[in-house]
């Protein structure tokens, strides 16, 4: 593309192309912590288990404070990483 | 007749019609009859997008299907469900502020206004909106067959009888309030799912004694149930693993779902439907899984995975809130359905019709056809889960995983890739779609993951490939639509 293309891009397309990104970094962190938990605590033979508040601690890590760990992270990221921008046209040039 | 039950099932289609009268007001005074019916003139909240974005994706598998298969197989599938969370952020944030913006720009009211505006090509608008007519009708069909089983089995009506009822409750109020009246009625619905799973969870885990002992009597019957390898140690990691693409990051590619990224009044809207979404999905996918698997030690024996649900309620809860609960898989099948009949009426008029058949035709004559499409299509749907016919049945199988393979692609990289054209969008659509039909009757579940992983890769391939060999040949249309789209 060329530097005149450049120029004359909707600004507001800069926030959203990063806001795109930041759902991309959420899912790939959510997938990390889920398959990390429950088959790094969950591979063992079952009589080795721990528990935690009674579940395995593998589905409670993965399944239970891994959401609520992302329902932070959305908050934080919506709270602090995306920005509020008009979405209808100003003016009609 | 079990009057407890059936009762609060009834308040809620009262409610439900009073919200399609609510709505038909906003259709009656709006000066745009399209945006105002297919869209709901972009006004929603983030409360109402949140809801209306989980509802409609949450189907009779979220509350029936899947918790019948979580008793039998354990906690690996509520692990396996986990990846639904996904849905929740990925889609709102990854389709986000620029389908928004694009979609104003270019006044879309459909997925397909869309594609059509970014590829500007004839053949992605008929491959798409044929993709989305027959695939979405057949998702649809199935959806109001399980609809009238669960009406069947509360009330003991016959099957044609649940049917009707189911029928005719759907279709009133979409065709009198349009999108504004199934936004409306979703977040209704998607509020009674929310508290549904949670009082049916609380109640198993008292009737089961406490977590620790569910759990323990659970590890005495099969240790396996409580790892994440499934009762028959059949769930292995890259399988599960692989359902993120299925029900996670792909669901961006279905258009019941993408057409709600662009409905959305303000940006403040959208930031608080992530939140609110992503919050909701997780409660109830855990929630309705987790009961699913706690339901084995306090209901032992149960064949038919599908009833587990319904049984569970009436077990563990009281008449009434029996009642109140199972409307939660009922408003969960309705809110499904009234967005698949919307979003196929759409395809017909507004992509097939106002730019093939009739360009010019006039306002009222759109309303009119608008409203009775609607109406056919219900009554076909309806004939049609009399006696599904093959067929159909068939085609369901594909309906979710064909249409992510065909749409995640020139959606995605309609957005964020300038050189993708309209060469690109055919073969990822051709490659998608025929891919998946392939690897589904010769392959299925190929190198172990879920049949749609590899046409999703392929289709991404192809879109690639074939926008890159063809850039010369698209060249002043390509400056066109950046013009239209990317221009500030």
């Amino acid at each position: 593309m060329n530097q005149q293309e450049k120029r004359m891009e909707d600004p507001r397309y800069k926030i959203a192309n990063k806001e795109a990104l930041i759902g991309v970094a959420l899912v790939v962190v959510n997938f990390i912590l889920w398959y990390g938990f429950a088959y790094g605590l969950g591979s063992g033979p079952v009589e080795e288990y721990d528990y935690i508040f009674g579940f395995p601690a593998w589905f409670f890590y993965s399944c239970i404070a891994v959401t609520v760990f992302i329902f932070l992270l959305v908050i934080f990221a919506v709270k602090f990483l995306f920005k509020e921008v008009p979405l209808d046209e100003e003016d009609e040039k | 007749m079990n009057w407890g039950v059936v009762i609060p099932l009834l308040l809620f289609l009262v409610i439900i019609f009073f919200i399609g009268f609510y709505a038909s007001k906003y259709l009656k005074s709006s000066t745009d009859f399209l945006q105002e019916y297919f869209l709901g003139s972009r006004q929603l909240g983030g409360f109402i997008l949140a809801m209306t974005m989980v509802a409609t994706y949450g189907s009779a598998s979220s509350f029936v299907g899947g918790p019948g298969v979580a008793y039998t197989v354990g906690l690996g599938w509520v692990l396996l469900s986990m990846t639904q969370l996904a849905t929740g952020y990925f889609v709102l944030s990854v389709l986000g502020k620029k389908f928004a913006i694009m979609a104003r720009k270019i006044r879309a009211v459909t997925l397909v206004d869309f594609l059509r505006e970014r590829y500007q090509s004839k053949w992605v608008v008929i491959l798409s909106a044929a993709s989305i007519i027959i695939f979405l009708f057949s998702a649809m069909a199935a959806q109001w067959v399980g609809g009238a089983r669960l009406i069947e089995s509360f009330t003991g009506l016959s099957y044609t009888a649940a049917l009707f009822i189911f029928a005719v409750s759907v279709l009133v109020y979409v065709i009198i309030g349009g999108f504004r009246a199934v936004a409306i009625t979703d977040t209704v619905q998607g509020v009674i799912m929310f508290f549904g799973t949670m009082i049916i969870l609380i109640g198993t885990i008292i009737v089961g004694g406490g977590i620790e002992n569910i759990i323990s009597d659970l590890a005495a019957e099969n240790p396996d149930l409580i790892s994440p390898y499934g009762a028959d140690r059949s769930l292995t990691p890259v399988y599960v693993s692989s359902f993120w693409i299925l029900v996670g990051v792909g669901v961006v590619g279905l258009p019941q779902v993408a057409v709600r990224a662009m409905s959305y009044k303000s940006s403040r809207g959208m930031h608080r439907a992530l939140i609110i979404g992503t919050v909701v999905v997780g409660v109830i996918m855990l929630g309705m899984h987790l009961t699913g698997v706690f339901a084995r030690p306090v209901l032992p024996g149960i064949e038919v995975g599908d009833t587990v649900m319904p049984r569970i309620a009436m077990e563990v809860l009281p008449a009434w809130l029996a009642g109140i609960v199972l409307a939660a898989p009922m408003a969960a099948i309705m809110s499904t359905v009234d967005s698949l009949l919307l979003l196929v009426s759409s395809a017909v008029v507004k992509d097939v019709y106002m730019n093939y058949v009739n360009p010019e035709a006039s306002a009222k004559k759109v309303k009119r056809l608008s409203i009775s499409v609607t109406a056919i299509i219900g009554i076909l749907v309806f004939a049609m889960a009399i006696q599904p016919p093959d067929l159909l049945i068939w085609l369901n199988l594909f309906a979710f995983g064909g249409l992510e393979a065909a749409f995640i692609w020139p959606v995605i990289m309609g957005l964020y890739w300038k050189k993708g054209n309209a060469s690109g969008a055919i073969a990822s659509i051709l490659t998608g779609v025929g891919s998946y039909i392939l690897f589904h009757s010769f392959m299925p579940q190929a190198l172990g993951m879920h049949t749609v992983v590899l046409p999703v890769l392929l289709s991404l391939l192809a879109y690639i490939l074939f926008s890159l060999l063809t850039v010369k040949r698209h060249e002043t249309i390509q400056e066109q639509v950046f013009q239209k789209l990317w221009s500030a």
